[in-house]
């Protein structure tokens, strides 16, 4: 077995692997290792081809992999190394090793001082929602489509649907259209969009293709090549009203459904996954039960952002140095942060407060939009932290900083209420 | 023009499983199939489960046939590499009437040579299978139930049969079958005319059809949709049995049961059709499902679904299991009423529709080369990790893993595609290694499919099918 | 002229009336802040979006080249410039930023790669 050692291992070489391993060599780590199963770093951004990366972090307008390359061409300059076309498959979180199969070494052992996890996600598929009807081909998940549109050269269809209006669904709307195919509707069962209102604006709007707010798909049609497809609104329980069911020709069907953290490693090496997020519970260093095992990026939670996983995942580069160091702060007690009102779920999960004050920012998305919030942390009876917001969407996502010396007991609760 | 001795009709589990029984003789065999691969319809999309026979009308051929298959499958899955587990089902019952039942389900397994069917206690049906519902009261444990992979077998036997000498023509429709004097003359098909001495139709949904050729359709096949879910292996709630529901006048029910991949599988529905096409999965059907289920199995957790299918069961009208041969048609054998239990009967069905080939005239002797044993493919992830170095070494493509989710490399896929009767397409490949099988369902490992397919068929990607003619999956170049 | 833009600055997403006619603006309706104004504003005279998509490369390996506009294109000019990209094959080596079409469609604007290709 080909054997490589290293002070912090990153499995997965997107942004999240990416902005990782540039914190943990900037903090003083030696040997960084970035595990890519690609042939190229970058990750999902090298498909990604369309602009609105970058805005909050680099201050411009940038395409994915524009916003990849920065980060590459730092972390190759700083000595980072990679392992490139090769697959991880177990993750030992006791002896923080990782076993994976490379192209040229064929089976590698990595031994390391701490491990980050930075896999990504997944798309969510047609068994997932359950979409009834035949199974032909011209299915895809808006990714897939991505891939071989962008990458690989190949169109996929010709007359296309797009059910779900998250980002992904919007920016094939667009790219199909690009390329000479004719997208007939974008439909999403719930009754606000999914995705960015700039995406609505950019990708459906700029070429008049319909959006089909309240509506689902009802039956897809067709044996061999996806025929059409049958949509109708929903009622308020979200089933769909038969009258107003309608029939569209297509010979394709795009998904964009949601995205799922890929914590098959995660599981398999033990360590606990929150039922909400479907990913690794970490605190505010993104550490996770497993202590020599960080997480980051969407496989912690499905970010909106990849400047937001950047900023995330930099924390998990600069903690799990530490950790490799011996440097990691002592932790004096555990707090447990819990959603309150319109909050789904909390990221971190907790926070190892140590003896010095630190401010945390914990990352959160609503459960339903709402105009005109105050969003705030409570620690027992007192407000530690509020700020005002004119808009809150659950296709957003919202953060807050407090500082840790504040925390009285040992939970903090988040909210977002109404303005009185 | 084609020539051969036997025409097979039907490259499903009863098709193949004659094939391969021919195969032993010294007889030329073709096998013909409209499909794009072996598998058939009903052989790919069912319960997976080699019967006992236990609940079989006794006396009748399919009793006969399904209580002399079951203790075949120990031999013949070592023989040609077929995942197969004996784990056993049982049969909680939840009700007095259901307990009360119990009794006569045993007397009748016995009236089937079922001799092995144990009485649970409540403690031992619950020790045995904890998931069950608290409220069961007992049950019965029929231990030869066993789980097989329904894909491999078929392949494993159609791969065997081609080993041996049968010829496939896949992607081939028959049309006609041509009789002279009374007796059988040749078939014509959409790839030419097959000059024959004998045909067996092994046709299933569509043995109707093949029997209106030569005048003998005299029952219907109505096809009877099943619906499926299958679960993620890490799903909450996960079963150790086979658990079937004490059965209703009306239904067999609905069962839930590992497959042999460690998935969880639920269903089925039971639904007459007005057609014999519509395999698509309905709201109505799949709730069905889980409000059945979930009387037995409260924990089931379906929101774990990675796929959802259905498969068309060929339901005779009249009922029953019929081999029928002809007085004033020499030479045809018809086969009809093979149902839910065809997976499990088609290797003794081979070695009875071999004797009624003889009874009527075929003179034929046993080869010395036959060949009884079939490789399966190396599968990756079942490995050590030694035995994983040394495959990377002898073959560098098992070093690239295509499919994430089920952990498989390219050089399975390879090997599916170059072995006898190799995959052609993404849904053949699939059945046999598993890509595109787990959790994301092909939208990782999907792309990279297709551009081995057609780099190794040396085709363009646009001729790449999911499954049949017509399922292309790229329309062409972007630019 | 009467204009309904939504505005794409913030997640608010106002839905802003702009009236008037070419260049000449009369009124602006319906935003909550300056930057809405702006923004509408612009929108109303010359939107301009930045186009992203892919060229052809010369090298199979790596069949395309992801590309953009350096800077953002009159909007109704995105479908030209596309039936002109999709003419392009880009000789390898690419590097990033490397300019691929020279002042596309007469727009004064370049159309560069954002990746590079060996």
């Amino acid at each position: 077995m080909y054997n490589f050692e290293c002070d912090v291992a990153i499995v997965g070489g997107g942004p999240a692997g990416l902005s990782a391993a540039v914190a943990a060599k900037k903090e003083g780590a030696k040997r960084v290792l970035v595990i890519e199963r690609d042939e190229s770093i970058g990750g999902i951004l090298q498909q990604c081809i369309h602009p609105g990366f970058g805005l909050t972090y680099f201050k411009e307008e940038l395409t994915g992999p524009e916003y990849a390359g920065r980060f590459a061409a730092e972390a190759v300059e700083l000595g980072v190394e990679f392992l490139l076309n090769s697959m991880v498959l177990e993750v030992n979180e006791k002896e923080n090793t990782v076993i994976c199969v490379n192209k040229e070494y064929g089976m590698t052992e990595v031994k390391a001082s701490s491990v980050i996890l930075a896999m990504g996600c997944r798309e969510r598929t047609r068994a997932n929602i359950m979409i009834p009807g035949s199974r032909p081909a011209g299915v895809y998940t808006a990714g897939s489509a991505q891939r071989l549109v962008n990458r690989q050269n190949q169109l996929v269809g010709k007359k296309v649907v797009i059910l779900g209006s998250g980002d992904i669904g919007m920016i094939m709307a667009r790219r199909m259209t690009l390329e000479g195919a004719e997208v007939l509707a974008v439909i999403e069962l719930m009754d606000f969009l999914a995705g960015l209102t700039r995406n609505k604006v950019q990708c459906l709007d700029d070429f008049d293709i319909p959006l089909y707010l309240s509506h689902t798909i009802t039956k897809i049609d067709g044996y061999q090549r996806v025929k059409g497809i049958y949509f109708a609104q929903v009622d308020e329980n979200k089933k769909p009203i038969k009258e107003t069911e309608q029939y569209i020709e297509c010979d394709t069907l795009l998904l964009s459904v949601g995205l799922l953290p890929e914590n098959e490693l995660t599981r398999k090496a033990g360590i606990e996954i929150n039922p909400i997020t479907n990913g690794p519970k970490v605190n505010q260093y993104m550490q996770t039960s497993a202590e020599g095992v960080f997480a980051c990026g969407n496989v912690v939670h499905v970010n909106d952002l990849v400047d937001n996983v950047s900023v995330e995942s930099m924390k998990a580069g600069k903690f799990a140095a530490q950790y490799a160091m011996g440097t990691l702060p002592k932790t004096q007690k555990i707090v447990q942060n819990i959603s309150g009102e319109n909050v789904r779920y909390l990221c971190p999960h907790s926070l190892s407060v140590a003896e010095e004050n630190e401010k945390v920012s914990l990352y959160f998305r609503v459960l339903h939009p709402d105009n005109k919030v105050t969003i705030r942390v409570k620690s027992g009876d007192q407000i530690i932290s509020s700020k005002k917001a004119q808009r809150v969407n659950p296709g957003e996502m919202e953060h807050i900083e407090f500082n840790t010396s504040d925390v009285a007991g040992d939970n903090v609760v988040v909210e977002v209420v109404k303005e009185a | 023009m084609i020539k051969t001795d036997v025409v097979v009709i039907g490259a499903g589990a009863v098709g193949c499983a004659i094939a391969r029984e021919l195969s032993k003789y010294d007889v030329n065999v073709v096998v013909v199939d409209k499909r794009d691969d072996v598998g058939g319809d009903a052989s790919k999309s069912n319960s997976a489960i080699i019967h006992t026979g236990y609940d079989a009308a006794p006396g009748t051929l399919e009793s006969q046939l399904v209580v002399a298959a079951n203790p075949m499958y120990d031999q013949l899955t070592e023989d040609l590499e077929i995942p197969f587990k004996r784990i056993g089902a049982i049969l909680p019952a939840f009700t007095d009437e259901q307990f009360e039942q119990l009794p006569a389900i045993k007397e009748k397994a016995f009236k089937n040579h079922v001799y092995d069917v144990e009485y649970l206690s409540k403690e031992e049906i619950l020790a045995k299978e904890p998931e069950l519902n608290p409220e069961v009261k007992g049950g019965l444990f029929i231990p030869r139930e066993s789980i097989i992979d329904p894909f491999i077998l078929v392949q494993a036997l159609a791969e065997n049969a081609n080993e041996n000498g049968v010829t496939f023509m896949l992607n081939t429709e028959v049309t006609d079958i041509n009789v002279e004097d009374g007796a059988i003359k040749s078939v014509v098909t959409t790839a030419g005319t097959i000059e024959t001495t004998y045909v067996v139709n092994a046709a299933a949904l569509h043995c109707d059809d093949i029997a209106a050729m030569v005048g003998k359709a005299d029952y219907k096949v109505v096809a009877r949709r099943g619906q499926f879910y299958i679960l993620d292996k890490n799903t909450s709630c996960k079963v150790q049995n086979i658990v079937l529901p004490i059965p209703t006048k009306v239904t067999k029910g609905k069962l839930m049961c590992p497959t042999i991949h460690g998935n969880m599988l639920v269903g089925p529905t039971a639904e007459d059709l007005p057609d014999k096409v519509d395999t698509s999965v309905t709201t109505e059907g799949l709730n069905m499902i889980y409000e059945d289920v979930s009387k037995m199995i409260p924990r089931v957790n379906i929101r774990d679904t990675i796929t959802q299918y259905s498969g068309l069961r060929p339901n005779r009208n009249p009922e029953g299991l019929h081999v029928d041969v002809y007085d004033d048609l020499k030479g045809y054998v018809n086969l009809s009423g093979v149902r839910s239990t065809g997976l499990t009967l088609c290797v003794a069905m081979g070695k009875y529709v071999v004797e009624k080939l003889k009874e009527i005239g075929m003179n034929v002797s046993l080869k010395e080369d036959f060949k009884a044993t079939r490789k399966g493919i190396p599968i990756f992830h079942e490995m050590s990790v030694e035995e994983q170095e040394e495959i990377i070494k002898e073959d560098p493509l098992y070093g690239t893993i295509v499919c994430r989710c089920e952990t498989i490399t390219e050089g399975e896929i390879m090997r599916a595609i170059h072995r006898p009767l190799g995959a052609r397409t993404v849904d053949a490949v699939k059945r046999r290694v598993r890509a595109g099988m787990g959790r994301c369902q092909g939208g990782f490992c999907g792309p990279k499919v297709i551009e081995i397919l057609a780099r190794e068929l040396d085709i363009p990607t646009e001729q790449v099918n999911k499954n049949l003619d017509g399922s292309y999956m790229i329309v062409g170049q972007n630019k | 002229m009467k204009k309904e833009i939504i505005c794409t600055v913030c997640p608010m997403g106002c839905r802003i009336t702009v009236e008037g006619e070419g260049e000449n603006i009369i009124s602006v309706t319906g935003n909550i802040c300056k930057r809405g104004e702006v923004y509408a504003s612009a929108e109303f005279c010359h939107p301009v979006r930045i186009l992203t998509t892919t060229i052809k490369t010369d090298n199979e390996k790596t069949p395309l080249v992801p590309v953009r506009s350096e800077k953002p294109l009159p909007k109704e000019k995105v479908m030209d410039c596309m039936e002109v990209i999709r003419k392009q094959v880009a000789k390898t080596p690419i590097a990033m930023y490397d300019v691929l079409v020279e002042n596309i469609c007469d727009t004064g604007i370049n159309i560069v790669a954002t990746g590079a290709v060996k």
